[in-house]
C-alpha cells in the first residue's frame, strides 16, 4: 500500500449527487427531524390537557412568526417523509427500481409533499377565515 | 479450532430469527401511520385558530381520541427504531452506540407515555 501514484476511481468530491441519493438523505434528515418535532406534539397535547390557560399561550405561540416557521418546516417534513415513505412500502414490494423509474418517482414525491404542505396550510388558512 | 470455514459454519442455520422483526415493525407502524397522520395533520390544520373548547371537544371525542392514541404508538414507536438505524450507521463506538440507542428508546417512551396520559385526560374531561 506505499504506491501514491495509482489511479483512483472518482472521488466524492467530483461525484454528483443523483436526485434520489439527495431524497434519500433528506428522508433520514426529515425522519430525525420529525422525531424531535414529536416534543411540539407532546407540549401541545399537555396544553390542551392542563387548561384553556396554558392551551391559549400554546396556541399564541404557535401562531406567532416563529412558531410558523416551526410548524411549516414539520408540515414540509412530514409530507416528505409520507410520500417518500410511500415510495420506499412500493420499493419494499419490488416495483419501480428502474432508473427512469426511480427518476421519475423522485419528481412524483417532491410535487406530492410540496402539494400537501400547501393544501394543509390553505386549508388552516381557510378556516380561519371562516371562523 | 474447527477447519470448517466461517461459511460453512453458518450455511443451514437459517438467519438470526429476530433480525427480521424490526424491519418488519419498522413497515407496519408506516402503513398505519399513512392515513393516521394525514388525518391528523388536516384535523389540527382545520382547528388551527379554534378556541379551546372546541378544541377541547374535537380532540376529546371517543374516535379521535382513540385515532390520535394509535398514532401516538405508532409515531413514536416508528421514530425509536428509526433512530436506532440512525445510531448504527453513524456511531462507531459500541458503548455510546448502546448508550444512545438506550437513551433515545427511554425519551421516546417518556414522551409516548405523557402524550397517551394528556390525551386520555383531554377525552374523559378531567
Amino acid at each position: 500500500m506505499s504506491s501514491n501514484n495509482r489511479p483512483l476511481s472518482p472521488h466524492l468530491d467530483v461525484y454528483k449527487l443523483p436526485l434520489s441519493a439527495l431524497l434519500s438523505i433528506v428522508h433520514r434528515g426529515t425522519g430525525a427531524f420529525l422525531t424531535l418535532g414529536t416534543i411540539v406534539l407532546v407540549w401541545w397535547l399537555m396544553a390542551l390537557a392542563g387548561g384553556e390557560e396554558s392551551f391559549n399561550s400554546a396556541q399564541q405561540f404557535m401562531g406567532s412568526f416563529f412558531g410558523r416557521l416551526i410548524l411549516l418546516g414539520w408540515s414540509f417534513a412530514l409530507f416528505f417523509h409520507l410520500a417518500n415513505g410511500i415510495r420506499h412500502l412500493v420499493w419494499d414490494a419490488g416495483y419501480c427500481f428502474e432508473k427512469d423509474e426511480v427518476e421519475k418517482t423522485s419528481y412524483i414525491v417532491l410535487a406530492t409533499s410540496v402539494f400537501l404542505t400547501l393544501l394543509v396550510w390553505v386549508v388552516a388558512f381557510l378556516f380561519t377565515a371562516g371562523a | 479450532m474447527s477447519l470448517r470455514s466461517p461459511l460453512g459454519q453458518a450455511k443451514g442455520l437459517g438467519s438470526a430469527k429476530e433480525g427480521l422483526h424490526h424491519w418488519w415493525a419498522q413497515r407496519v407502524t408506516a402503513v398505519a401511520l399513512i392515513p393516521l397522520t394525514i388525518w391528523f395533520a388536516f384535523k389540527v390544520a382545520v382547528l388551527s385558530m379554534s378556541d379551546y373548547k372546541t378544541v377541547l371537544e374535537c380532540i376529546g371525542s371517543p374516535w379521535s381520541a382513540a385515532l390520535i392514541v394509535s398514532l401516538i404508538v405508532a409515531a413514536f414507536y416508528h421514530a425509536a427504531l428509526g433512530m436506532q438505524v440512525i445510531y448504527e450507521d453513524y456511531i462507531g463506538g459500541k458503548a455510546v452506540r448502546i448508550a444512545a440507542i438506550m437513551g433515545t428508546n427511554l425519551l421516546l417512551f417518556l414522551l409516548a407515555a405523557a402524550s397517551i396520559i394528556a390525551v386520555v385526560r383531554i377525552a374523559v374531561g378531567g
